[in-house]
């Protein structure tokens, strides 16, 4: 086959043309929307990620075009690779429905749901998969799984209670830092992912698997308490970095940066690895240039409390009485 | 008397050692092959053997064995999974005890059919014993010529290496298998690629049981068209039958296929019936993973035939009426035993094993366990039943290696059939601690008067 050939592939009845080699994941993300499938442990740029966490599994109705057969089971769309003619099927097949839900409540039945204390609250993927995924209430009756919390060296902390397993910080410090210290331990619902013996971490990238965790398993101890996401504001800013690309967005409060992540994009993967200095030590607004304001989803938490767009109707400008009863969000918008 | 191809000398005083074993007509297999069949020509005989993998899956082995990619300059493997860890299954243990040099020609013959130079045996970790066996056995078979540079003036080289496993059961899965031969942790790998394309160090990789192996050598001593004589239809040869349970005679049986399921356990040749003359309740025909089955199921099919040991006759009537031959772990339940217990043991042991790479089964099998521990111990209440059910669902199909079908399996099939029991312990949860429920309908009454 030559290199520039594409493969034809429906998704839910929308056609899409591929290169090869892609997943059925990414061919879904080329056509975007709600037939995505949903992700917690596959991260394009993370080598190997994927195929654990199972929420992604989706119906292969037509294996291709040389051999029509279906897939016998649901497979997970982040590691099946296409084949020309294949049909898919994600959110129009009741049994990948079934069968994700399935997956939502086993994620969340050892998951504490301590959302209220979670600094992930707002930005967490778990949030959201079991928001748009999830039944309302838990048939689970029995104690959670709980470990202590442990500390990755002075700036990371792991609440292991909290993770869903995706492995992603494992890829991370595999493939990004040069020691290869941190791993899982154990097996089963007693797995945990650990360092050997509380070992810290001591190299410049190792804040990244703050930035790949889904969840609050995995977070930054200079932001820890500090603030809930949706009262801050994202604004991206780029420095001359030697040791990474030095994209970031700075997360401000009033004047002050309360902390520093990658840059990431609709499906929560950071454009560009950074590194701990310009995470952790870089928190001037002088150390950075800035560039404005960071896009978010208008359907995230993070993006509800930003007045700033606040546009007045013109009939509110003309209608004093309208005014008074709108002097509140008026005051509110030029404070923020 | 049925005819017995691998069992046969088991009894002969030290037919463990090189000498006996060479005496009793061993290595001639070995030494067919290599002087004078081509390695296409011993595919060609297993494949026409009609050979299943023996380890649970019954997979054809000679097909298995012509799927493997051949690129030019890339070394291939063999690997023997002696990972044998399923609860109720003891046969591969037996026959490595006993008559290691089976397994070790069986390598040679099969290593030679895959152009394999380097193979290797991975036995499970507790098996210590065995793995001594198997290396005297190998320095005993390197001092005869059949293993190393050379064998047998033929050109053609084997090393044969012993590894200990890593401890756990899913190192039996075989990609978890080869994750831990090259020294990483036991994770099952996500298929494809399959083992026969990329396999161990990346390399076309053939994983297949002891028993499988095994099987090869009188396969080609007898040849293979004599061989698929041997038992009924597809489910050639014979079968290894580790019985265990309240039997008066359990152990291991070398089987032809097709021998009825009742003979086996009634007759004096194999288990010779239940102890303390007490009825049939139930039986697990194939180790743990596979449903469990009421007597009168597992003794005549859905459509009142008789129930066979074979591949196919077992799986009659799906899984709403059958189960699996599996790796062999015949387990059988006298009126005393209580199903749900049993459940929950064998739920106890996915959940111990259970690797925790994907979600469903790493949560579900805990989830499953501690509703049959509460169900178990009176205190359960009756929509646990169906939310067993529906759990064993939700994992069953959706895991990335069949450990979690093996996981859901035990226990929706013991529900499907045994529902009025669960149904007792939720009614009766005091009762339930001081005696069990019995036998119930399950049994079927024509059986005990034979």
């Amino acid at each position: 086959m030559a290199d520039n050939e594409k493969l034809k592939v429906s998704i839910d009845g929308i056609q899409v043309e591929v290169a090869p080699g892609t997943t059925i994941l990414n061919a879904a993300r080329q056509i975007g929307g709600d037939i995505v499938p949903p992700a917690m442990c596959y991260y394009s740029k993370l080598q190997g990620s994927g195929g654990k966490c199972r929420t992604c599994l989706v119906k292969v109705s037509k294996g291709s075009e040389k051999d029509p057969r279906p897939m016998p089971k649901l497979v997970a769309s982040c590691r099946t690779t296409v084949m020309d003619g294949m049909e898919v099927q994600n959110i129009t097949s009741n049994e990948v429905l079934e069968a994700r839900k399935g997956v939502v409540e086993m994620l969340l039945i050892n998951h504490p749901l301590d959302c209220p204390i979670c600094d992930q609250a707002g930005e967490c993927h778990l949030q959201d998969l079991g928001f748009e995924h999830g039944a309302a209430a838990t048939r689970y009756e029995f104690e959670r799984r709980t470990f202590e919390r442990i500390d990755i060296g002075d700036k990371i902390q792991l609440h292991m209670t909290r993770c869903i397993l995706c492995y992603r910080c494992v890829f991370v410090a595999d493939q990004l830092t040069d020691k290869r210290v941190h791993g899982v331990l154990g097996r089963g619902d007693a797995a945990e992912i650990s360092t050997y013996i509380e070992k810290a971490i001591d190299n410049n990238f190792s804040g990244n698997v703050i930035d790949v965790c889904p969840v609050g398993a995995l977070t930054d101890k200079t932001f820890r308490f500090k603030n809930r996401v949706w009262f801050t504001k994202p604004v991206d800013a780029h420095r001359d970095c030697p040791d990474c690309a030095g994209k970031v967005t700075l997360w401000y409060k009033g004047e002050e940066v309360l902390r520093v992540t990658a840059r990431k994009d609709q499906y929560g993967e950071v454009e560009a690895f950074i590194c701990n200095t310009c995470r952790f030590d870089k928190k001037q607004t002088s150390d950075w240039v800035i560039e404005g304001p960071r896009k978010v989803a208008h359907t995230s938490v993070i993006s509800a409390n930003h007045y700033e767009t606040l546009k007045p109707l013109p009939v509110v400008k003309e209608n004093p009485k309208l005014q008074e009863a709108n002097k509140y969000q008026f005051e509110r918008s030029v404070r923020l | 008397m049925a005819r017995k191809l691998l069992l046969e000398h088991v009894h002969i005083p030290g037919i463990n050692t090189f000498e006996v074993y060479r005496q009793k007509g061993g290595y001639r297999a070995a030494e067919k092959a290599l002087r004078t069949l081509s390695p296409e020509d011993v595919v060609e005989e297993v494949k026409k053997s009609g050979l299943r993998g023996r380890g649970g899956a019954g997979f054809p082995t000679g097909m298995k064995w012509s799927f493997l990619a051949k690129p030019e300059g890339v070394p291939r493997y063999l690997v023997c999974n002696a990972d044998e860890s399923e609860p109720g299954t003891f046969k591969d243990r037996y026959l490595m005890t006993h008559i290691p040099h089976a397994l070790i020609e069986g390598m040679i013959v099969a290593s030679y059919a895959l152009g394999a130079n380097t193979s290797y045996i991975y036995v499970r970790g507790e098996m210590m014993p065995q793995i001594r066996i198997l290396e005297r056995a190998i320095e005993e078979a390197k001092a005869a010529g059949f293993l190393g540079t050379n064998i047998l003036g033929s050109g053609y080289n084997l090393e044969l290496y012993v590894q200990p496993g890593g401890g756990a059961y899913i190192c039996g899965e075989e990609t978890a298998l080869l994750e831990s031969l090259e020294g990483k942790r036991g994770n099952p790998r996500i298929k494809p690629p399959f083992p026969a394309v990329a396999g161990l160090y990346n390399c076309p990789t053939v994983v297949n049981n002891v028993e499988s192996i095994a099987a090869t050598v009188p396969v080609l001593n007898i040849g293979g068209e004599e061989y698929a004589k041997i038992g009924i239809e597809r489910s050639t040869g014979t079968k290894l039958i580790s019985a265990s349970g309240n039997i008066n005679k359990p152990g291991v049986y070398e089987i032809e296929l097709g021998l009825p399921v009742e003979e086996f356990i009634y007759s004096d040749e194999y288990c010779g019936g239940i102890t303390k003359g007490k009825r049939l309740k139930a039986v697990v025909a194939g180790g743990s993973s596979v449903p469990i089955l009421p007597a009168n199921l597992i003794l005549k099919t859905a459509k009142g035939d008789n129930r066979l040991m074979t591949y196919e006759s077992l799986a009659d009537g799906g899984f709403a009426s059958g189960t699996m031959l599996g790796s062999g772990g015949f387990i059988v339940f006298d009126e005393d035993q209580c199903i749900v217990r049993n459940t929950w043991n064998f739920a106890r042991f996915y959940h111990h094993e259970s690797c925790g790479q994907c979600s469903p089964c790493r949560e579900g099998t805990g989830w499953m366990e501690k509703v049959l521990h509460r169900l178990e111990h009176g205190h359960g209440k009756m929509s646990d039943i169906d939310l067993l059910v529906d759990v064993s669902k939700k994992i069953e199909g959706n895991t990335i290696c069949p450990l979690g079908d093996a996981a859901a399996w035990p226990v929706a099939s013991a529900i499907r059939h045994f529902r009025d029991e669960f149904e007792w312990h939720v009614t009766h949860g005091e009762e339930a601690q001081i005696r069990n429920f019995g036998l119930a309908h399950y049994a079927d009454p024509l059986t005990v008067e034979s």
